[in-house]
């Protein structure tokens, strides 16, 4: 069960880390579901750093081990584990976010990187209660399969329709200097960076044509 | 990937003087940087996030030209109206890279430093003369589709995957720095990266933790801005070959590519061929290429490339 | 319920919820990110650590030592486990893979240790402070090197016998009026799905439960239990949702095995995915294929003679790649052969992905249809027609159960323009860009399995459905829910659908292409007692029972379904056994693909611009998800045709392009918009339902589809997978 903010129940305890180089290190543990077991306690000296932003509405500071990256803290440490581990590599778009409204890859941030940021996972776009109008688009034209990337993808394509609206070009802008239109070829090519095994594609250009209001 | 301890500058001046710590890198996009520590290619055990300190601007020159600060992401970079309208071919190499994602989050000295994505650079359980040096190269008698064909040595034969750099080059752009000691200096990119040689590890002439604050593009040249990136899949996929081209009207041209070489490939003295056809130019350009069996086809996918760059931009 | 005889009339005809493009019922739960997947599962364990593995570093020979002083002494390292200390390990049934090298090293990236931490970062970095050292010995890594050692593999559990013959195929090649005979390549080709292999572990004395990523559950706890040597009643898999699997998820892999033995001596439960970069040389793959195809026919274009050889690696003991399937049905030819030979490779075990052996045969076969259209000088669509056969050419007599591969053809045809393709090679240009179109057949068998279901229906009318089969994104959970609703009278919204947990009753899960078929026929069998249950509880007589709009009645009178439970909730179980149809009849799907590629005249960059597939597959329970299992193999056809090798240095024993940037998949930028057709077809042979699966058909054919494109739009024909550009620029100048 997961809270009303979507953290599924967060403690944090402090542990004095007792470093060679010392540092104080914070353990941050999951509690599952309403039965807070305590975790056992973690001795071992690990370079942390703290860091404070906020998570779809929600603020949040953490004390982490520097290595953390977002995309591990977001599924790891805050629970949020709609957002997608697919290569760990910038490779396949599965763990996209928004951060101050942009798209990137959470795996390839580290978590300290979002001092203040305010990001956005795909349980800030909407809830299978309040389904936002891009995620019901996907439902409808069965833009996903297996649902492993589809995150990513309605995370991404919810960006590629503000990335338009703004003017940003793609590659495949006949006139860089032109006013951006949504089209089939225009998404496509701005959606490249999500990768869907299962082949969806077709099927997702059609959904984010109705969300952008034009023939797909 | 290594522990490492973490701060955060403020400003250039601040970032530059801690660089002088032992393991000390900067860290900017990270887009690069994280995906190699991963796989201990990059174990740094202090990290600099540079990422705010400005050097976010892109400002005019007092000769008409352009300031790109260090840090200003690849999407802004691309995106930028001045960018646009003057240098159209920094704008098309940009948006034929990586993907939406990854150039939010890249900047523009963090794409100039990227390194090579040679599968066995990648792996760190093959020898790899870029990534340990003096254990040999893998992929000069391996796996070689994607690799170097000109400028290369026998220690390596990786390419250097960036677009940007590749119209910058063709742009004549300079690339300015500090030191840790506060020194600032301004370096051609024509003059910025280093052939492998016998030292691959060496990639740039880049001092060490040497910050490069900005990249300065020269008064607008005009002409015809092309760019385009060869490549199996249609997009997010790292270049064949790529050609950046500025055509001008009495048929000259500059033209560098990416795809083929060490750092982006460009031979200023070859370009008065340009008006002769992509063959002679072509030839030219590849002079001296050592490519190996498995991508001798790059030399023809180089003329070939340049060849319909220049008949659709002069029909 | 054993199903014998061909089926009749059935509740499923009344098609008010089976047929209909009915949206995914999980859809919110995918969309959100709520579905939980194997490694998310935190709600179900307190405690948790992390595995990590450390893959070997070379292809083929032995570890001498393994230093872990400086791993165990490293921050947070809870537990190391090796060969060493892992006690007996097994191995599964169905892979033939050893999960935890040593002292022998059988393939690069086999899993060397396992480093349990109490994080995922402190596990990575220990596991790197692991010294290994070997011994390296000398393998096995290049196919065509060994083609000529290659033996005869003994039958196999799936696919096609090793050699058949029928006629006098040599004879009749010889004296063939028209003649091809060719030599084909497919590479090795990887699943990536995009979940990573992953296991959350947890054991509770001696009994184990791991939430994980596997295709099929009963697989799974057979193969664990053998690996692992416990009592399979000691162990439950569950997996709710599967981020794409493709075969690539069988049963046990490395990362179910890494995860119980770590949980194991940390004393703890662990979570372990398997690494990108990891996965390419660890797991499974599709094993390239050396395809000879011989065809002959007279100078009319029909048939006479067709043989298929196919040759593959494999670890010693591994499967052969049964490349020759198809061949043996699709096209008419009284003199026919089809030869399997299995070389060892010391690469990553060769093994299932999707339409094994059916998918990289037909990538061939469908090309050298092609070529043989064109020595003939006959159109590539009326070249198939005229070699269409309604029996089993190996069998005159045993007839298809259903058969549809002109229609298939001949409407494709019509959707897709072909009227306007040039039969001269290289003659329409627009701009830069040489436009060239390709047609394939597709045929895919249709097995379907015995498999069970538990239906429960409480007093308010709901239905309950647990079974152990999976979706791995084909939208089992969806045909499953409608399946019972139709059964049972009432609307998909009053129907819970649990799947994917190995303590319910046994399916076949996912995989053959059999999973839909089979579940839905289980759960019609399970359905059909609850009916049996349900009238007689209500004292209704049982053959007359009609249930609908939530009520059952027998004429006189009427009940709402819930009553039925009034006094506790009702439960049936069964399971659906099958006869001798599928001996009687051949059993198969069938298709036919077309594509229009784009082809740049200087660089030779290929881009598909249009495609369209016409499948004929039985009665299409769901065609909204239907179309997507379609869409989705069309675009891996795409990839198979256009990008997609693991390319093997032969030196050292790897793949070296493992991972996502180095082994390309398509991207949205390659893939147009697809039109799938799907025929109408109701196969009263294959179960109650009616149905055969569609998600491996639709693979099948697309790659020469568009192989064959680019040969109509550039005059080269590229024999070796993937067709790449550098292939065509060598064979223009």
């Amino acid at each position: 069960m997961e809270d009303e903010n979507g953290f599924g129940g967060i403690t944090r305890r402090e542990m004095l880390a007792g470093t060679a180089v010392a540092v104080t290190a914070l353990a941050i543990t999951r509690v599952t579901g309403l039965e807070a077991a305590p975790a056992a306690p973690i001795v071992t000296p690990v370079e942390s750093a703290g860091v404070s932003f906020s998570v779809n509405g929600k603020a949040v500071n953490l004390q982490i081990d520097t290595r953390t990256t977002l995309l591990d803290a977001l599924r790891e440490h805050l629970n949020l584990t709609g957002t997608k581990k697919g290569c760990d590599h910038g490779q396949c778009g599965a763990c996209t976010v928004l951060v101050n409204g942009r798209r990137i890859n959470s795996c390839l941030s580290l978590v300290l990187q979002h001092e203040n940021d305010s990001i956005t996972t795909i349980e800030g776009i909407g809830t299978p209660e309040n389904l936002h109008p891009m995620q019901s688009a996907f439902i409808k034209h069965d833009g996903y399969q297996c649902g492993y990337c589809t995150p990513g993808q309605i995370c991404s394509a919810v960006a590629v329709l503000e990335e338009i609206k703004a003017g940003v070009p793609s590659h495949v802008s006949a006139d860089l200097n032109g006013p951006m239109k949504f089209s089939n070829a225009e998404f496509r090519e701005r959606m490249s960076g999500n990768i869907c095994r299962c082949g969806a594609y077709s099927n997702i250009a059609q959904a984010a044509a109705e969300v952008a209001g034009v023939e797909g | 990937m290594k522990s490492f301890t973490y701060e955060r500058a403020e400003t250039p001046a601040q970032a530059a003087a801690a660089a002088s710590k032992p393991g000390a890198k900067f860290l900017a996009g990270g887009t690069n940087l994280l995906d190699l520590m991963k796989l201990q290619i990059e174990t740094p055990t202090h990290l600099i996030d540079i990422g705010r300190i400005g050097l976010d601007k892109i400002e005019p020159t007092p000769d008409g030209g352009l300031r790109i600060g260090a840090l200003v992401r690849n999407t802004d970079l691309a995106a930028d109206l001045r960018i646009r309208a003057d240098y159209g071919i920094l704008s098309r190499a940009l948006l034929a890279g990586a993907s939406g994602q990854l150039r939010n989050k890249a900047t523009t000295a963090g794409n100039l430093l990227q390194r090579t994505r040679c599968p066995y650079f990648y792996d760190t359980n093959q020898p790899c003369n870029k990534r340990s040096p003096g254990s040999g190269c893998s992929a000069l008698a391996g796996f070689s589709r994607q690799l170097a064909v000109i400028g290369c040595s026998d220690a390596c034969i990786a390419t250097h995957p960036s677009d940007m750099a590749v119209a910058m080059m063709a742009l004549d752009a300079v690339i300015e720095t500090v030191k840790p000691d506060g020194k600032t200096r301004q370096i051609p990119i024509s003059g910025f990266y280093r052939l492998p040689g016998k030292t691959p590890h060496l990639e740039t002439n880049l001092d060490k933790n040497e910050l490069i604050t900005s990249v300065v593009l020269p008064t607008p040249v005009g002409g015809i801005h092309v760019y385009h990136k060869v490549r199996d899949r249609a997009s997010y996929a790292f270049a064949l070959v790529s050609v950046g081209a500025i055509l001008f009207k009495d048929g000259g041209g500059r033209i560098a590519l990416g795809g083929v070489a060490p750092r982006p490939w460009r031979v200023p003295s070859a370009e008065k061929l340009i008006p002769k056809g992509a063959k002679e130019f072509a030839s030219r350009l590849m002079e001296g290429a050592r490519p190996t069996k498995e991508n001798a086809f790059k030399l023809t996918l180089v003329q070939g490339t340049i060849e319909g760059a220049l008949t659709e931009n002069r029909s | 319920m054993k199903f014998e005889k061909p089926a009749g009339i059935n509740p499923i005809d009344q098609l008010k919820i089976i047929g209909k493009p009915t949206d995914r019922i999980e859809g919110p739960l995918k969309t959100t990110g709520t579905a939980k997947y194997a490694y998310e599962n935190n709600q179900e364990v307190t405690n948790v650590a992390y595995g990590y593995i450390l893959g070997s570093a070379i292809a083929k020979g032995t570890i001498t030592r393994i230093d872990q002083s400086a791993a165990k002494a490293a921050p947070g390292v809870l537990a190391i486990v090796t060969a060493a200390n892992a006690g007996t390990l097994n191995t599964g049934k169905f892979y033939v893979s050893r999960f935890l090298a040593g002292p022998q090293i059988d393939h690069y990236h086999q899993a060397v240790a396992v480093v349990v931490a109490e994080s995922f970062e402190q596990a990575r970095a220990a596991a790197s402070l692991l010294k290994v050292d070997y011994k390296k010995a000398k393998g096995s890594f290049d196919l065509d090197a060994v083609k000529d050692l290659a033996q005869t593999p003994p039958p196999a559990q799936f696919g096609p016998p090793p050699q058949t013959l029928t006629g006098d195929f040599e004879g009749a090649f010889k004296t063939a009026q028209v003649k091809l005979d060719e030599t084909y390549t497919t590479p090795d080709q990887a699943h990536a799905m995009m979940e990573p292999h992953a296991t959350i572990a947890k054991w509770e004395g001696d009994k184990l439960t791991c939430w994980c990523s596997i295709q099929q559950m009963n697989w799974g706890v057979r193969d664990l239990a053998n690996i692992l040597g416990i009592p399979k009643e000691n162990i439950r898999l569950i997996a709710s949702y599967i981020g794409g699997g493709f075969g690539g998820k069988g049963t046990v892999l490395a990362d179910l095995v890494a995860a119980s033995l770590a949980a194991r001596a940390a004393g703890r439960p662990v979570k372990l995915a398997l690494q990108r970069p990891l996965m390419f040389n660890n797991t499974i793959h599709r094993p390239k294929t050396i395809q000879r195809i011989r065809i002959g026919a007279d100078h009319d274009g029909k048939i006479t003679a067709i043989g298929h050889e196919s040759w593959s690696g494999n670890l010693p003991g591994g499967r052969t790649e049964p490349a020759t399937a198809s061949t043996r049905l699709l096209y008419a030819g009284a003199n026919r052969m089809t030869r399997l030979k299995l070389a060892v490779l010391d690469l990553a075990e060769g093994n299932a992905m999707r339409a094994p052996g059916e998918a990289p045969g037909m990538m061939t076969l469908e090309i050298a249809m092609d070529e043989m259209a064109e020595k003939l000088n006959m159109d590539p669509v009326a070249f198939r027609i005229k070699n269409d056969t309604q029996e089993d050419p190996e069998k005159p007599g045993r007839k298809f159960s259903t058969r549809k591969l002109i229609e298939c053809l001949q409407t494709g045809a019509e959707k897709f323009g072909w009227e306007k393709r040039n039969a001269k090679p290289g003659s329409i240009q627009e701009g830069q860009w040489l436009i060239g179109m390709g047609v394939a057949s597709a045929i895919r068998g249709a097995p379907i399995a015995k498999s069970a279901a538990r239906v429960r229906l409480d007093s308010s009318g709901k239905i309950t459905v647990e079974t152990d089969m999976t979706d791995i994104g084909t939208g089992s959970y969806t045909i499953i829910g409608q399946t019972a609703a139709e059964m049972m009278g009432i609307d998909l919204d009053k129907v819970t659908v649990k799947i994917g947990d190995s303590s319910f009753p046994e399916s076949p899960g996912s995989g053959g292409q059999w999973g839909a078929a089979s579940s839905t026929s289980g759960v019609y069998a399970a359905c059909f007692k609850l009916r049996e249950t349900v009238a007689s509880q209500l004292g209704l007589n049982v053959g007359k029972a009609q249930f609908s709009d939530g009520k059952v009645s027998d004429g006189d009178r009427s009940f709402a379904l819930g009553d039925a439970a009034k006094n506790g909730d009702l439960v049936a179980q069964d399971e659906i056994t099958y006869g001798e149809l599928s001996k009687e009849y051949a059993q198969t799907t069938f298709g036919a693909h077309f594509v229009e590629v784009a082809v740049n005249a200087y660089t030779f960059e290929i881009r598909v611009r249009r495609m369209v597939a016409v499948c004929h597959a039985g009665r299409i329970l769901n065609p909204k998800a239907a179309r997507s299992q379609v869409i989705g193999a069309m675009t891996m056809g795409v990839g198979a045709a256009l990008m997609e090798e693991m390319v093997v240095d032969k030196r050292v024993g790897f793949f070296v392009n493992h991972d996502l940037a180095g082994y390309e998949v398509p991207v949205h930028a390659d893939i147009p918009y697809q039109e799938v057709i799907l025929l109408e077809d109701i196969d009263p042979t294959m179960s109650p339902m009616k149905a055969k699966g569609i998600g491996e058909l639709g693979l099948c054919g697309v790659a020469a589809a568009v192989a064959n494109a680019v040969y109509n739009a550039t005059g080269v024909r590229v024999r070796d997978y993937p067709v790449t550009l550098d292939k065509i620029l060598k064979n223009t100048i």
